[in-house]
């Protein structure tokens, strides 16, 4: 780094901000997808199911250029954004939001739905004998019970949007102070030849990783004393 | 009151064969027991009242209500059909304590008397003291007396168990029966109890109904059921008798006897009505029952030679084990008469044969 010359700390914050929303709207998501996927028998399960987990081996080019497709200024859905907001979705940090849903949402649904199903039935069965509604059963019940687990989902869903870099590049482009994120601007940093900036946001975002990942650990190990088990 | 006709099928499956449950019962006050060897369908007979599963065909009726007609596409949800249920592993949930539990079941009522409610039933089944605890935090006995009292806190019609004394150790299935005890004292809600336990059917059952392979074989009180199984597989499933293929020889209206012939050897029994000279039937006797002597010469009147192959100590008796697969209960301590000597004769008292 030339002396004298500071780092821009936007696209960390941008970064975090783009992390903190997306999670939020994946677990709502999410966990309505992984309860589905979990508790459900119906028709086009096993197509639901895989096109939830394609953003997981898709490469990220292929996942942004459609959403640069679904979203676009040309697209329905674009031209219904652009009506309601008074400007486009592409090329905004909140298109960046939009490319970390997609490229999280499949972690935290995997790892819901298996918790979901790790439930022990005959909890479910007593809240209903009890009298429970299905809805008050969700939120009673089964999700206080998965609550460590859907915690530590949420945690590494969040990770994960930390790192995205093609989606989101696809979609929300690279303008900085705008939308670049952590992750583009440690490309921009590399490639401008800014090594001391490229390795402190390196470090950085380890670091934030390796706490999200060690926080999730904690969370899926112990969580009702002794045994989870229904004895 | 429950009166229930259940029909459910499953397919065989490529990891499983399949079951068909065709099931009609009654149960009136008191305790009834649906009893059988696992896979009778006894759970699934319990989860078909609950509402846990949906059967093909049938009609369940708990007092006047209507919980399931199959013609006429009614299938009350669990939560409509004021059934307790104890569930196996007591399924207490494990985020809440043993207060938040009880008043999880009675979270409908009015806020006021939701909290009294509580607080009775944990008084009434010695909960107070570890109220605010986890279930983790409980002994076996506690875990399961808060389990019925969950079941029972919202006043249900009928109170569902299942198995609810497997894997217990002897003093918590003492502690268990008594609650039980006192369930039918103080609440008087009928209950229906799934076991394959004979000790449990004798020691709670008001009424049995036998279960084998998805149909029920066999119902009355247990002292009846036990001393008169409908069939030998019946007999087998208590595993309480000596069964012995006989053939009838002669039977005597007036004299109450009859003559059956085993192997060899002819016994003497009372009259069987309805029998014909020829059957082949099944005789059996409980091992309480018989006697034995040692074998001088030719047996005597209604007794037959047998090795007697090893002895086994049970708590109440001592059980012989002859050749033959007849097994003899004597009181505990003659063991020492017993050991060193083969050969000895049973006797079958004439009055305690019974076939089927």
């Amino acid at each position: 780094m030339p002396p004298g010359a500071s780092i821009d700390w936007f696209p960390l914050w941008l970064s975090l901000r783009v992390a903190a929303i997306s999670t939020a709207l994946a677990l709502a998501v999410g966990l309505w997808l992984a309860w589905t996927l979990a508790n459900r028998t119906f028709r086009g399960k096993e197509v639901l199911d895989a096109a939830v987990t394609l953003p997981l081996v898709l490469p990220p080019t292929v996942l942004g250029y459609y959403l640069l497709v679904l979203l676009g200024r040309a697209s329905p859905i674009g031209q219904l954004y652009e009506w309601l907001f008074g400007g486009p979705l592409v090329f905004t940090w909140q298109a960046a939001v939009v490319a970390s849903l997609f490229h999280s949402t499949p972690l935290l649904v995997k790892s819901a739905r298996a918790a979901f199903e790790s439930v022990d039935r005959s909890y479910e069965r007593a809240a209903r004998n009890l009298g429970a509604t299905e809805l008050r059963l969700f939120w009673r019940v089964t999700l206080p019970l998965v609550r460590r687990s859907v915690l530590a989902a949420a945690a590494l869903a969040f990770a994960r949007s930390l790192g995205d870099f093609g989606v989101t590049l696809m979609i929300a482009g690279n303008i900085p102070g705008r939308t670049q994120t952590v992750s583009i601007a440690i490309y921009d940093a590399v490639e401008g030849g800014n090594g001391a900036a490229a390795r402190l946001m390196v470090l950085i975002v380890s670091a934030l990783a390796l706490a999200i990942l060690t926080l999730a650990n904690r969370l899926t190990s112990n969580p009702f004393g002794p045994r989870q088990t229904a004895l | 009151m429950i009166q229930a006709r259940i029909r459910k099928q499953y397919a065989a499956g490529p990891d499983s064969a399949g079951f068909s449950l065709d099931l009609e019962f009654r149960a009136a006050a008191g305790v009834t027991v649906l009893f059988g060897s696992s896979g009778a369908g006894k759970t699934l007979a319990l989860d078909s009242i609950a509402g846990f599963v949906r059967p093909d065909e049938g009609r369940i009726l708990l007092d006047d209500e209507i919980l399931f007609d199959g013609a006429a596409g009614v299938h009350l949800a669990p939560r409509a059909r004021h059934c307790g249920y104890v569930f196996q592993n007591y399924a207490l949930f494990p985020h809440m304590t043993l207060r938040q539990n009880l008043e999880f079941a009675v979270e409908r009522a009015p806020r006021l008397g939701r909290h009294r409610q509580v607080t009775e039933m944990l008084e009434k089944f010695h909960l107070s003291d570890v109220a605010g605890r986890r279930p983790y935090q409980l002994s076996g006995g506690q875990k399961q007396r808060c389990s019925i009292a969950r079941a029972l806190i919202g006043a249900p019609r009928l109170l569902l168990l299942d198995e609810p004394g497997r894997g217990l150790d002897a003093p918590l299935k003492a502690e268990f029966y008594s609650v039980l005890r006192q369930v039918r004292q103080e609440f008087g809600t009928p209950m229906l109890l799934v076991t394959h336990d004979t000790g449990e059917c004798a020691a709670l059952a008001d009424e049995m109904v036998v279960l084998r392979e998805g149909r029920a074989v066999q119902s009355g009180t247990p002292r009846k059921v036990f001393e008169q199984p409908a069939n030998v597989d019946v007999a087998r499933l208590f595993g309480l008798y000596n069964l012995l293929q006989v053939e009838i020889r002669s039977l005597d209206p007036g004299r109450n006897a009859s003559r059956l012939r085993y192997q060899d050897f002819e016994l003497t029994g009372p009259y069987f009505p309805g029998r014909l000279i020829g059957d082949q039937v099944w005789l059996f006797v409980r091992p309480d029952r018989l006697s034995v002597a040692p074998r001088n010469g030719r047996p005597a009147f209604n007794q037959i030679p047998a090795t007697l192959l090893r002895t086994v100590e049970k708590i109440e008796c001592l059980r012989l084990e002859f050749s033959g697969g007849i097994g003899v209960d004597v009181p505990v301590g003659e063991s020492e008469k017993y050991s060193g000597v083969k050969d000895w004769a049973i006797e079958f008292p004439s009055q305690d044969l019974r076939i089927l």
